[in-house]
């Protein structure tokens, strides 16, 4: 079944927030095989210039990716989700995610197609301190295979 | 912040240095830990060949996060990278057999943007094939 395009531009009420703490910053690090001390070292970080340490360019995929859940739980959003794959993620960073950032997710539909079959979803979520400061926005289109 | 990589230093066709990453189960299994993406496909072979693919797969995300790295390392401050996208094209396959796959990561700078900034175009392989295209990242350069 095809996407309506109509869900384009609807929005999700704002997740609870998300507090970023060190260490999950620091297991992030390590799953990705990263060294860099400005990860795990607050002092590093600060030399470098940032108040505490930040998080891998692709940390924020650990939010946008619980975040982007409401999506697809959407009764209207029709996508079989035993049939997903990841097709497309983009990352915009305002400045990095860092510890101690309390952060609130919230997703829209920011584009729906069908090319061969396949139905594509893209949802945006906006990362944001609970005080309104924009952090990062992603975008994450995913595949369902076979559907439309 | 502060990239260690000045612009003044850089052109198009600047070339970052070639990064290869052995992945494994092992990093697989810590990856959905840590990033919290428990899908079956990327720790259960039996599920994997069931829904069609080869075997088990690396998360599409632990291939853009460890491609990231190249840039990074590059730019001397993880902070500088300030816009990233990848397109999955091919599932990274992890075979169970005490080595794993292997991802070659290479970069060079394709555009010289304003503000300092670059954009770098990255080349990302698994056995000789594209696993990534279109994978991009912007670069604000000290």
């Amino acid at each position: 079944m095809a996407l309506d395009a109509g869900l384009v531009g609807r929005s999700y009420p704002p997740s609870v927030v998300y507090e970023v703490g060190r260490e999950k910053i620091a297991e992030f690090a390590t799953a990705i095989g990263d060294p860099d001390p400005v990860y795990r070292d607050p002092a590093a970080a600060r030399a470098a210039g940032h108040p505490d340490v930040i998080a891998p360019p692709t940390f924020a995929i650990v939010l946008s990716l619980g975040a982007g859940n409401v999506v697809l739980e959407d009764p209207d959003v029709a996508i079989d989700y035993s049939r997903v794959v990841h097709g497309e993620q983009k990352f915009v960073h305002h400045r990095p995610i860092r510890a101690g950032d309390r952060l609130v997710a919230t997703a829209s539909v920011e584009a729906v197609r069908s090319v061969a079959g396949n139905d594509m979803l893209t949802t945006r979520v906006d990362l944001a301190t609970e005080d309104g400061e924009p952090v990062c926005r992603t975008s994450s289109m995913l595949v369902a295979r076979g559907t439309a | 912040m502060a990239a260690v990589v000045r612009s003044a230093d850089v052109e198009v066709g600047t070339e970052l240095p070639e990064q290869v990453t052995p992945v494994t189960r092992a990093d697989l299994v810590r990856y959905a830990g840590a990033s919290g993406d428990f899908n079956v496909i990327h720790w259960n072979e039996r599920v994997a060949t069931e829904v069609g693919l080869p075997g088990v797969i690396a998360h599409g995300m632990l291939t853009a996060g460890l491609a990231a790295r190249a840039v990074t390392a590059w730019a001397g401050d993880p902070g500088a990278l300030v816009e990233y996208s990848v397109r999955f094209s091919r599932p990274v396959v992890v075979p169970d057999d005490g080595v794993g796959a292997e991802l070659v990561v290479r970069g060079r700078v394709a555009a010289v943007l304003e503000d300092g900034r670059v954009r770098v175009d990255l080349t990302v392989t698994s056995g000789g094939e594209k696993v990534l295209s279109l994978a991009r990242a912007v670069v604000a350069l000290s």
